[in-house]
């Protein structure tokens, strides 16, 4: 523990004082070399720790993991297995459920967070008490998933008809005359998928809500004033002048709440464990890994994961491009 | 009737204020309006509470005792009489291990949140502001890395890692923390720097500072506000993590595990501590909330300023 503390201290202070010393070694080292050589190595020294990290967290093991994916089981001797661990995938009923889930979330949960978070952002821009009203809104962001998935358990808990109803939906429910709802032991209409992406829009919707509102404040008041003084109609302001204006940002924010939707993992692990045909990718991945052992199959899941991200990664290379190009 | 459509948005004077308004709207306008802001403020407030509500029950259901938990909903402790108790909270830090674990949450946070900080600082220094061929396609490449899903990578990285013995290590994590931070550092972090004024570099440069000295004395102060954004980002992102602790610590030494963890363990334990769990969770949300709304200022800034722009 007291050695554990020790290293801590080092590291944080440590880490830096070697980085920094590096920069000004680096500059050292350059000094007898011409100009022309300084100017060319330089800029290498700096960004090399950054590409060592990443070459070696994110490159590296993409390459290793789609090498993987088409090898056998077994960790110790794993043999060439073609493409069987995709045509498993492509043919287990589990894996297309955990596919078709992750669809759903790519849609609803997408749709709503950009939706609300633009609904709130217009909303709260009209209100003196923005501030709180966006505090409150944001908050759900920095609890982990772990911890809304404590939350969330206390909102759908779930008593036998009959007894008096602890979970908050269920009372609520309750009090119509409904239910009770078993809201996360639910697999037909796969309303207990519903129960988590209403989870995770309520965590996210902040985010997207933070990053809109403060692109609504960047758009100039006299562009609104003069489509008003023209006899538009708040709604017509909105619809031709605002959002048009907004839509670089909100492309922006879809596609994080894209990736975000994708690599959904925390909240179905805590929640119902993919229970219940609330299953996704990453979880199924985890799942092959560590319950089944099988390290070929959870290779080609996560490949199966990295292909859906590749339009998205298009997406954005193109989107920071044509950013880069007006700057 | 245009006088009456500027009179409407007293909010936004900025540019009618040089015809103020005379004409009063008529009367069913107003009246019109008036109701328009009712249903917005409504609107807004059930919006509030339907966001608060689910935080609240829990911080009610954490102070409630273990015997009323099971058999009424924590709405009614709402009314007299009050039975509020830190039983639980004592529980949790005394029997479960919570504390110990919030402790390795913090061995693995800080420094998790430090190390990608000054390595994305110098790379996002040299991509704004030093020439060398490839440097855009290299960026490119960075930010195409944004998006690869960490599950990819666990497998390749976790048997390296068992090789040289790192399993199990608060090293372990602090490297994966960093490798995985390191897209969005770099991005955020040259889209800030990249957005500063060219002539003070220039200018600097004709004035015989170095790369170094220009990187420590101008660059580093003037992104005060995009470090503070990510170092909250980071900090956040790591502390609420748990998978990457659960694969490279959770499997070789559970003693090193995060609160986020042990949390986990404590929902899927079925019976037992359940009762605990609302306590738990608030002892885990306490420092990134505390540090959420100390720096929101700058979290919002920061990650706006390169989303926004351009």
């Amino acid at each position: 523990m007291d050695s554990q503390l020790v290293t801590a201290f080092e590291v944080v202070i440590g880490v830096p004082a070697v980085l920094i010393v590096y920069i000004w070694g680096a500059e050292r080292v350059l000094t007898p070399a011409s100009e022309r050589w300084r100017k060319r190595i330089r800029p290498w020294l700096w960004i090399a720790p950054a590409l060592g990290f990443l070459g070696f967290f994110l490159l590296y093991p993409t390459v290793r993991t789609i090498i993987r994916s088409t090898q056998s089981k077994s960790p110790l001797d794993p043999k060439f297995v073609g493409l069987d661990n995709y045509r498993w995938f492509f043919t287990n009923g589990d894996a297309l459920g955990a596919l078709f889930n992750n669809v759903l979330w790519l849609v609803f949960f997408t749709a709503f967070t950009v939706g609300m978070g633009l609904f709130v952002a217009v909303l709260v821009d009209r209100v003196r008490y923005e501030a709180l009203a966006k505090s409150i809104i944001f908050l759900p962001l920095a609890i982990s998933m772990v911890a809304a998935g404590v939350i969330w358990k206390f909102m759908y808990d779930f008593k036998p008809p009959g007894t008096s109803q602890t979970g908050t939906l269920n009372a609520l429910v309750g009090t119509a005359g409904i239910g009770p709802i078993g809201w996360l032991q639910s697999p037909g209409y796969r309303l207990s998928t519903f129960a988590l992406i209403a989870v995770m829009v309520w965590m996210w919707t902040g985010f997207a809500m933070v990053i809109i509102s403060a692109a609504l404040k960047g758009i100039d008041p006299a562009l609104l004033e003069a489509a008003r003084v023209d006899g538009a109609s708040e709604w017509q302001v909105f619809r031709k002048v605002t959002l048009p204006m907004l839509a670089p940002t909100l492309a922006v924010v879809s596609t994080t709440m894209v990736i975000t939707a994708l690599k959904t993992f925390d909240i179905v692990y805590t929640l119902t464990n993919g229970n219940y045909n609330t299953d996704v990718v990453a979880n199924l991945m985890i799942k092959e890994m560590f319950t089944f052992g099988d390290f070929g199959r959870a290779s080609a899941v996560a490949v199966v994961l990295l292909l859906a991200v590749v339009p998205i990664m298009a997406f954005n290379i193109r989107q920071f491009r044509a950013q880069e190009s007006i700057r | 009737m245009t006088v009456t459509a500027a009179a409407e948005t007293p909010e936004t004077p900025k540019t009618s204020s040089a015809t103020p308004p005379t004409v009063r709207p008529p009367a069913s306008r107003q009246r019109r309006r008036r109701r328009g802001r009712l249903a917005l403020h409504l609107t807004v407030l059930a919006l509030m509470i339907v966001w608060a509500i689910p935080t609240l029950g829990l911080l009610v259901s954490s102070l409630r005792p273990q015997s009323k938990l099971s058999t009424s909903g924590w709405w009614t402790a709402l009314a007299p009489p009050y039975h509020f108790t830190l039983e639980n909270y004592r529980d949790v830090i005394n029997q479960n291990g919570i504390g110990h674990a919030f402790i390795n949450s913090l061995l693995i946070a800080i420094p998790a949140t430090i190390i990608p900080l000054f390595v994305a600082a110098f790379a996002a220094y040299a991509f704004s502001w030093m020439e060398f061929p490839g440097r855009d396609v290299l960026f490119v490449i960075v930010v195409g890395l944004l998006v690869v899903p960490l599950q990819m990578t666990l497998i390749p990285i976790l048997r390296l890692f068992a090789d040289w013995g790192l399993t199990g290590t608060f090293l372990a994590v602090w490297l994966a923390h960093t490798g995985y931070g390191l897209p969005f550092a770099v991005y955020l972090l040259r889209n800030f720097m990249g957005s500063l004024p060219r002539s003070v570099f220039e200018s600097a440069s004709i004035d015989g500072a170095s790369h170094v000295t220009s990187f420590f004395r101008l660059a580093v102060p003037m992104s005060v506000p995009a470090f503070a954004a990510l170092a909250i980002f980071q900090f956040l992102f790591v502390w609420n993590d748990l998978l990457v602790a659960l694969i490279y610590i959770g499997l070789a030494n559970s003693d090193n595990l995060p609160m986020t963890a042990s949390m986990a363990n404590l929902v899927n334990s079925l019976g037992g501590g359940w009762y605990l769990l609302g306590a738990a969770a608030f002892l885990s949300m306490a420092l990134p909330l505390a540090v959420f709304f100390a720096l929101q200022r700058y979290f919002v800034r920061g990650i706006v300023g390169g989303a926004v722009k351009g």
